[in-house]
């Protein structure tokens, strides 16, 4: 237990934040700890050390929420907090349940990043940029980071949930820059996981060779083409595919504002029934886990898709309140300064039957999408996006001649019900998701999958 | 010395005490709300106060950087020791060296004392207006996604040892919503915004009225043929336009060989018609203020005048690096964050023609009102984009039909010089940093859609 709040100090400050009435009050207190630095030019730099602590406290009555967030973690930052978020209330004291702590068994770490020396984490940095430039004079550029953050949160709130949580990401990436002539591409690669120094003790070094790979395939790579074409998306981070055009159509506050593609279709067939695909928060030491969410509820695994089907939606503690279900451990937050709301923990899409080779085989003339930048959409109009960094032809079911840089367009049912072969093979990618304002982190995963037509919004006349 | 300037002389003073040869501590305190309504009630109403202190030490000409939210004696000095301790894990940068002090002259107008004055019951009506106006507009709006006021206070307090030493105060709010039309068996949205110093600035029907037009003018709207035309970018679409260029500009990003404008400089890149700044001065801009984030004077600087590449930006790590004078284009998003390279506010000159002279001189094209997928769409090393959009047909030189689901293709640098004609009517947008833009005519754009 990490001890960052007291309990009696929590139930004084649940009974502040009551005292102008109120159904429900939560105090959610953090300490975030983090070390990043970068390499470029083969320099060490932007080496920066970070320490915040603060908590958030919110009081909801009818409909409304009224939240304060303070720095700092004394007992008198607390109680300030709760009377902040008190103050715009007006009814009769409400008491809060007497605390029950919830016992949480934190994701394990091996080695703390803490306490591994800084010089360590350089000379992994400089690892990485010897091996990204050891790809070949082509590599003119390379830069590569390193990160780790831990955040220890502690959520009491007025039902009498106290539970506590301690988190270690770390996180290292490259960017290349490979030149020929008059032609210049980039190339990218991350290793994230929910672990800590451990994650980077095998060959940390093959990311920047992925990233230098990827830059000079594109130096011979043409213009993508345009237009509508069957699709095969790569695994790992192909799931932001899935995460644009469903995940984020499922997140319960976009279902009851109406501003969701989804609204409605629960036990629908919404896709072919080769498809099932989950968010699970407990995939161990994946990026997108933790052992509770930001509310204390228990991560799970939830199926969203099963045999073609939507079987369910993503609740934080409030929408599942007002849809009278229980939560399903989606209610995330950046951090204290952020209200949780509905997120995507590790979203993917189950393995399953068929065969890279044969589901490329099967295209007569489309598109190869490798690797991936990310990706964007709008649940309400289901309009989505999706950046391939790294693409290529099929013609006469053979991968040809590599692309640059395309996007990929679509509205989320019709692409959804399109995706005509989901592969046997299967792994899983970091990203960083952007919602009304809060990032967090999130994974995404599949096999390769085919979309039987999807808009490529390519260069080529 | 107010106590935020002192916070930051302590932290210059416990850096050099860990062993820094010199120090720089930028502190900051801002308090904010934030109103989110929906369907006519206060969904969420938020206060916070938030104040933190970056500190950068050099060691010789080796830097690290650390924060924190501890403003304690105690809690300074760690944060100081620890940006010492980072420095000393750094590799040596001949060109690291602190900013030297200079003149730097006040704005007026940048900070609204009416907003703190503005008590939560009056910005909540605001916010509530914004909806209730987007919801009468016309009974195919089916709701308004969210309707959000924001504001913030903001003191900031630099000090170098050096020399650098300046504080002042800025003040800014926004709403917006985001509005849902239904017609044809499909959802459309609309966005509606309106920024200012404090929200007498903000126009609450306005912004209603405006999300609740864009919506109802995309029903029944379908994918455009795949061709070359002419396109219409309009403000908001343009300012994300401007903001990739304006960050291409950056040294940074040049001297490193990752801007497609490496060795452009004097270059012919643009029509006459296209003129851009970068003004940090502007008390119209969101991101004005007498200093930027490592002390120096904000200015105002030609990007592109006369259709050449007239100048990148720089702070002083580029500027010793490029034999150049910084110009105040030290960005930092907080004290969270190293100084390093960015635009301020990017002002687009005005031209001559309204948006219906622009439409009349596209002929036959697209007017481009939304774009989506920047962050991954655009390679900001190569220049070259592929992004998801959604607008209106233009046939003979009027806005027609609807579009949605088509990508716009193409290249930063070639983008400068087909813009043909920017619009007589600029509008500061917060996207793509903070941009003041009219629309743009833009000769020619690959279009991607059946």
């Amino acid at each position: 237990m990490s001890g960052l709040i007291d309990p009696a100090v929590a139930e004084r400050v649940l009974g502040k934040a009551l005292a102008n009435g109120g159904r429900f009050a939560e105090v959610f207190a953090e300490r975030r700890h983090g070390l990043s630095m970068a390499i470029d030019e083969s320099r060490i730099e932007s080496v920066q050390s970070g320490a915040e602590e603060g908590a958030g406290v919110r009081v909801v009555e009818g409909s409304t929420t009224y939240f304060a967030h303070v720095d700092g973690l004394d007992p008198a930052d607390l109680e300030r907090a709760a009377e902040e978020a008190a103050s715009a209330l007006r009814g009769q004291r409400a008491e809060p349940r007497a605390l029950q702590a919830r016992a949480v068994m934190p994701i394990a770490i091996e080695l703390r990043p803490e306490e591994v020396p800084p010089e360590r984490k350089a000379e992994l940095l400089r690892e990485l940029d010897e091996r990204g430039r050891g790809k070949g004079g082509e590599i003119v550029q390379l830069n590569a980071s390193y990160l780790e953050a831990r955040r220890q949160i502690a959520v009491a709130n007025s039902d009498g949930l106290l539970a506590e949580d301690d988190r270690t990401r770390t996180r290292i990436g490259a960017q290349a820059v490979a030149r020929r002539g008059d032609a210049v591409e980039t190339g990218g690669e991350t290793l994230g996981a929910h672990r800590g120094f451990e994650l980077l003790e095998d060959d940390p070094g093959q990311v920047a060779e992925e990233a230098a790979r990827k830059a000079l395939t594109l130096l011979d790579a043409g213009p993508a083409p345009s237009g509508s074409m069957p699709v095969v998306v790569s695994g790992g981070f192909g799931g932001v595919l899935f995460h644009e055009m469903t995940g984020h159509g499922l997140e319960a506050d976009h279902i009851q504002k109406g501003a969701s593609v989804y609204v409605g279709k629960l036990g629908e067939q919404v896709a072919q029934p080769l498809l099932n695909a989950y968010d699970d928060g407990r995939l161990p030491h994946e990026w997108g886990s933790d052992a509770i969410d930001d509310e204390g509820a228990a991560t799970q695994k939830t199926q969203v898709i099963e045999d073609g089907r939507l079987v369910a939606y993503l609740y934080d503690h409030l929408s599942a309140e007002r849809d009278g279900v229980a939560p399903t451990g989606n209610g995330r937050r950046e951090s204290f300064r952020h209200l949780p709301i509905p997120r995507m923990t590790n979203t993917y899409i189950a393995p399953g039957e068929a065969t890279p080779e044969e589901m490329i085989a099967a295209v007569e003339k489309g598109f190869y999408a490798a690797s991936f930048g990310g990706g964007q959409v709008d649940p309400a109009t289901g309009d989505f996006v999706f950046g391939v960094a790294e693409g290529y032809l099929i013609e006469g079911g053979k991968v040809t001649r590599p692309c640059r840089g395309a996007t990929l367009i679509g509205n989320c049912l019709e692409a959804l019900a399109a995706i005509d072969a989901v592969g046997d093979d299967f792994w899983m990618k970091t990203g960083i998701c952007g919602k009304g304002g809060q990032r967090v982190p999130v994974g995404t995963g599949q096999g390769h999958v085919r979309v039987g037509a999807m808009t490529v919004g390519g260069t080529e006349r | 010395m107010t106590e935020l300037s002192e916070t930051a002389q302590s932290a210059v003073a416990a850096a050099l005490a860990a062993g820094a040869g010199d120090a720089e501590a930028f502190v900051s305190r801002d308090s904010g709300r934030e109103v989110r309504v929906h369907g006519g009630e206060v969904e969420s109403l938020t206060a916070a106060t938030q104040s933190g202190v970056g500190v950068r030490a050099w060691i010789g000409h080796r830097v690290g950087y650390a924060f924190g939210t501890d403003l304690s004696a105690a809690g300074v000095a760690a944060i100081a020791a620890r940006a010492a301790a980072a420095a000393g894990v750094a590799d040596e940068d001949e060109f690291a060296a602190p900013p030297a002090p200079a003149e730097v002259e006040a704005i007026a107008g940048l900070s609204d004392p009416g907003l703190a004055a503005t008590p939560a019951d009056r910005i909540a009506e605001l916010a509530l207006t914004v909806e209730r106006t987007a919801l009468a507009a016309d009974e195919r709006i089916a709701g308004v996604e969210q309707a959000v006021y924001a504001d913030s206070s903001e003191r900031v307090a630099i000090a170098s040892s050096a020399g650098v030493a300046g504080e002042y105060e800025t003040s800014s709010c926004f709403a917006y919503l985001q509005a849902l039309a239904e017609g044809e068996g499909a959802r459309e949205t609309g966005l509606g915004f309106g920024l200012g110093r404090g929200p007498g600035d903000l126009d609450p029907e306005a912004i209603g009225a405006e999300g609740a037009a864009r919506a109802l003018s995309m029903i029944g709207a379908t994918k455009p043929q795949s061709r070359s035309c002419p396109v219409v970018l309009d403000p908001t679409v343009a300012a994300s336009f401007a903001g990739l260029i304006g960050g291409g500009l950056g040294a940074g990003a040049v001297q490193r060989g990752r801007s497609p404008f490496v060795d452009r400089l004097g270059d012919e890149l643009a029509g006459a018609a296209l003129v851009l700044h970068d003004d940090g001065r502007d008390p119209g801009g969101s991101s004005s203020s007498p200093f930027d984030g490592e002390g120096v004077s904000r200015r105002r600087t030609a990007l592109i005048e006369d259709g050449l590449l007239q100048a990148y930006l720089y702070d002083t790590y580029t500027a010793n690096r490029g034999e150049a004078v910084s110009t105040g284009s030290a960005a930092r998003s907080g004290y969270r964050s190293l100084p390093s390279v960015s635009t301020s506010n990017l002002i687009v000159g005005a031209g001559e023609l309204p948006l219906s002279g622009l439409l009349a001189a596209a002929g036959d094209g697209v007017y481009v009102t939304d774009v989506a997928g920047l962050h991954s769409g655009v390679n900001p090393v190569t220049g070259v984009f592929s992004v998801g959009a959604s607008g209106r047909a233009i046939r003979g030189g009027e806005l027609a039909e609807p579009l949605r689901e088509f990508t716009i293709a193409g290249e930063l640098v070639a983008l400068l010089a087909a813009v043909e004609a920017t619009g007589s009517e600029p509008r500061w947008v917060p996207f793509g940093g903070s941009v003041c833009t009219p629309p743009l005519l833009v000769g020619e754009m690959a279009i991607s859609g059946s």
